[in-house]
């Protein structure tokens, strides 16, 4: 770090500010307008204080929804998102962490062939692959349903590609080790492998949780019941009236609910981050 | 306790390369076997078949006469010391010297029982809570030493135990891997490729080259009379001066020196002198580096009419080069003539080709 002197360094904390500025400014915004009445945003009169109706707007988003477009409780669709969020993520890692375990650990028939064929799969997103998914999920009844919501986006390629890349650094002697101490394929992955694994796990939760939370396109197309809907894609519905007032604090409630899952997310895993960046295990 | 027996072992890998070309050893109960060699001799990788941590492509490894080559490595009763130690980073010290005994359901109350007194053994009573990471080198190691004499098995094995240990330590360590060994009379196999571990520890020392035994024997043995040029370079730091007997001065100072083509001399048996030893060897030097050790100084000269080059194998000394012990720290000046004298009974003499000792 170098300190600057006097002018240059209010500058330096100046650009700064302006920086934090614009990225702050519409969240703000977005909390100012959730407590608000919505006549007078409608009118393009929004204040930018705070106003008076917070405590009513975040109940009538959470336990009742808007009073046109969607009429879901957004703590309803919170619980969809969440529980669609958790089984991508947790899915994701226990799918990919056995495959690379296999493909590491294991030499059978068509080993290469089977991991170049993962690898593949990283060219194919959902987008790109969505009418034959659709199709499949259909097919096995599994619309508006949570099956349908999270198993397309369950294998993963990249999670499969870093656990390989992990195990690759874990020491061929402690496999032997464990060998000579008794502990068969299960064992060796249960009681050595996993725990080592345990801060890389951590951190593609994190990235795989917030995957999930703001997928958008998929639950679109699955579901069509509004119990199922999730949260990014009532957010879109609400905005969408046909013949009513668009309820902006809603919205805007409904949008900062939805930032807050992975904010909490993100700053209860750095401290696991961080302790396992700390305590490199050697 | 038990014996280990190797009938001519060998190991092809897929690619045809021979890493292991038939090995015999028969190392008894509660003897103490090194393996020497250097680097790519297959030292390491005969052991690890004893292990089972590598398939056995030909012959057969007997481990209390029991032929184990299609035993699983947990049910061979082994139990090895790795370079790295590969101790398990997310258990504690006591976790790591009880998993196998766990893995093999014994009680916990054995368990304890058992790895405290191996940590009372080995000193590393106050650390049982803590984790590898937290350990100095040298208690790693003694960790390692630890999930090994836990297990109680009939066979210890250790693979290079001591090469990541800085020197005073290796040394220390050498010496309590020694005791433990006679104290527990458990036979152990050890692998190194420091010829004086190799020496220190042994009571059969097998030194390897290329895949194959060049000589088994008793340490001293082996120092006194080594089998063929290699071995005779390879044991003994610093190593056997060796020169090709040619038409040359040499080979008319030695009594009864036919069929020999190498004669070789070892540093400590030189004297500078200017007397004359009848059927020994006298070589004119002129020197050219001193090295003090301070019990003992060696003298590095070079002889005149040899030609110079460079050493056909590492370790050993390029041709024209000799090296001389002199007790003390005195010795000749750099560029000093001097005359180096050995008697007939401290000359090794071996065939032309080196892979065979003539009588002497």
């Amino acid at each position: 770090m170098v300190e600057e002197e006097g002018f240059q360094r209010y500058l330096a904390h100046v650009i700064l500010w302006i920086g934090i500025a614009i990225v702050a400014f519409p969240v703000y915004l977005a909390i100012v307008a959730s407590t608000q009445d919505n006549a007078v945003i409608a009118n393009g009169q929004m204040s930018l204080l705070p106003g008076g109706h917070f405590l009513e707007t975040y109940y009538q988003t959470l336990f009742v929804g808007t009073s046109g477009s969607t009429r879901e409780p957004v703590l309803n669709m919170m619980l969809n998102s969440l529980v669609m969020a958790l089984l991508i993520a947790v899915g994701k890692i226990a799918i990919s962490i056995i495959s690379a375990y296999a493909i590491v650990y294991f030499r059978f028939p068509f080993r290469m062939a089977i991991f170049w064929i993962i690898f593949i799969t990283l060219m194919l997103p959902v987008e790109v692959r969505i009418y034959p998914t659709y199709k499949i999920v259909a097919d096995l009844h599994l619309l508006d349903s949570y099956a349908g919501l999270s198993l397309p986006l369950i294998a993963s390629a990249t999670a499969t590609l870093l656990f390989r890349q992990f195990f690759m650094t874990v020491p061929d002697e402690l496999l032997e080790a464990s060998r000579i101490d008794g502990a068969g394929p299960f064992r060796f992955f249960w009681d050595t492998l996993l725990p080592l694994s345990r801060t890389n796990m951590a951190a593609l939760f994190v990235i795989l949780f917030i995957l999930g939370w703001n997928q958008y396109l998929w639950p679109l197309l699955i579901t069509t019941r509004d119990d199922m809907q999730t949260i990014q894609v009532g957010i879109r519905k609400m905005i969408t009236t046909t013949d009513a007032l668009t309820e902006w604090p809603v919205v805007m409630a409904t949008a900062l609910l939805a930032m807050l899952p992975p904010v909490f997310v993100v700053v209860v895993m750095q401290k696991l981050f961080v302790r396992g960046l700390v305590e490199t295990e050697k | 306790m038990a014996n280990v027996t190797l009938r001519s072992v060998r190991k092809t890998y897929p690619g045809g390369f021979e890493a292991i070309k038939g090995v015999d050893v028969d190392v008894g109960d509660g003897q103490f076997c090194v393996l020497v060699g250097p680097s790519g001799c297959g030292k390491s990788t005969l052991l690890r078949m004893v292990a089972g941590l590598e398939t056995i492509t030909g012959g057969e490894i007997d481990i209390g006469g029991r032929v184990v080559n299609q035993v699983e490595p947990a049910d061979r009763d082994i139990a090895m010391v790795f370079q790295n130690y590969a101790l398990y980073p997310h258990m504690s010290v006591y976790n790591n010297m009880a998993y196998g005994l766990r893995n093999r359901g014994m009680a916990e109350a054995e368990i304890k029982t058992r790895v405290e007194e191996a940590a009372r053994v080995l000193e590393l009573s106050p650390m049982l809570e803590r984790k590898p990471r937290q350990l100095s080198g040298g208690q790693r190691q003694r960790v390692a030493m630890g999930r090994a004499i836990v297990r109680q098995p009939k066979v210890f094995l250790f693979d290079e135990p001591l090469s990541n240990l800085d020197a005073k330590l290796r040394i220390a360590m050498r010496v309590e891997i020694r005791k433990l060994q006679r104290r527990l009379n458990t036979t152990s196999i050890y692998v190194t490729h420091d010829q004086l571990e190799a020496m220190t520890l042994a009571d059969i020392l097998v030194v390897m080259n290329g895949g194959q035994v060049e000589q088994i024997g008793n340490p001293l043995d082996i120092y006194q009379k080594p089998a063929t040029t290699f071995v005779a370079s390879f044991i003994g730091a610093p190593p056997m001066n060796l020169m090709p007997l040619r038409s040359d001065e040499l080979t008319s100072q030695i009594a009864g020196a036919d069929g020999a083509g190498i004669v070789g001399i070892r540093p400590e048996d030189f004297v500078i002198s200017s007397e004359t030893v009848s059927g020994g060897v006298a070589l004119g030097l002129t020197v050219e580096a001193i090295e003090h050790v301070g019990a003992e100084t060696f003298v590095y000269g070079s002889r005149q009419r040899e030609e110079q080059g460079v050493a056909a194998n590492p370790g050993e000394l390029p041709p024209g080069e000799v090296i001389v012990r002199v007790p003390g720290a005195t010795g000749p000046a750099i560029g000093e003539r001097i005359r180096a004298v050995a008697p007939r009974d401290k000359l090794h003499l071996f065939t032309a080709d080196g892979r065979k000792r003539v009588a002497g």
